[in-house]
């Protein structure tokens, strides 16, 4: 599976606005991430899972810079994304189905800021992407 | 069997109030045909699939998401009895349909996906996680006389 043009497109442009309010929408994610999958706080034992805290802001900021670096690379995803992709594989080992949970929590949190940007294309393309980079993150796991 | 807090079905319902259901019905069938288009295999009949614009202007698209999503509001009377209220439905979806269940699951979270884009901040986590215990709920009532 890969980007259309047009899909690319709209990736990028909407990028820009998300880019304004990175680390408040990734925070928002993982929030969502951990109320909605109570389970996927298991891989976070060390946090303070508290809305607001400090762990979350600042993991939220760096799940959206990553989001980024892909969003540069848009497309050689598998080339940007490659030292987290090692991490996911050897340290992390987050269970696959977890990507689909954390990229629905981050589609509900663009749509819910961007309401009128979030057209039926802006949704599939942002759906694709975030599969591009799960798939990327998960590629070396066996 | 679902279970949600007094909380959580308090979100819920004070939400759904608010909900103009005819119109997210439509957007929510169109968005899975338009998002995930292999759905498309279940709608030969519908006419015009060719775009995301014409399926999500399609009038039998529109019909049959105001449909769908008046029957989800049942659902939402009788969360303690998901199961009993769907229990036709899910025969219907196996028997004469053959709707495989993870396309439930495909549309409770486009549905997921529509409130957050009309309900903004509203949308909150909290209200969010009542929603998605009550769209898993209801997949799970569907596929309940799968056999």
């Amino acid at each position: 599976m890969s980007l259309t043009k047009a899909e690319r497109t709209i990736i990028l442009s909407m990028w820009d606005k998300i880019s304004t309010q990175a680390d408040a929408i990734g925070t928002e994610a993982l929030e969502r991430l951990f109320t909605s999958y109570p389970q996927t706080k298991t891989y976070f034992p060390h946090f303070d899972l508290r809305p607001g805290s400090v762990h979350l802001r600042v993991h939220g900021a760096k799940v959206v810079a990553a989001l980024g670096d892909a969003v540069k690379s848009i497309d050689n995803v598998a080339g940007a994304l490659t030292k987290l992709s090692e991490l996911h594989a050897y340290i992390l080992r987050v269970d696959p189905v977890n990507f689909k949970l954390l990229s629905h929590c981050l589609l509900v949190t663009v749509a819910s800021h961007f309401p009128a940007d979030f057209t039926a294309d802006a949704h599939t393309a942002w759906d694709k992407f975030l599969s591009i980079v799960s798939c990327v993150l998960t590629e070396k796991y066996r | 069997m679902v279970h949600l807090t007094a909380e959580e079905k308090s979100l819920v319902s004070g939400l759904w109030g608010k909900v103009k259901v005819d119109e997210v019905g439509g957007e929510a069938l169109g968005r899975l045909l338009v998002v995930y288009p292999w759905t498309q295999r279940f709608f030969d009949s519908f006419g015009d699939l060719s775009s995301p614009n014409a399926i999500m202007s399609n009038p039998k698209v529109k019909a049959h998401g105001k449909k769908v999503l008046n029957s989800f509001s049942d659902g939402l009377k009788n969360l303690d009895n998901l199961k009993g209220t769907f229990a036709k439905l899910s025969e219907l979806h196996c028997d004469q349909l053959h709707v495989d269940p993870e396309n439930f699951k495909l549309l409770g979270n486009v549905l997921v996906c529509v409130l957050a884009r009309h309900f903004g901040k509203e949308f909150t986590p909290q209200v969010q996680g009542a929603f998605q215990k009550v769209v898993t709920g209801v997949a799970n009532a569907l596929a309940h006389k799968y056999h």
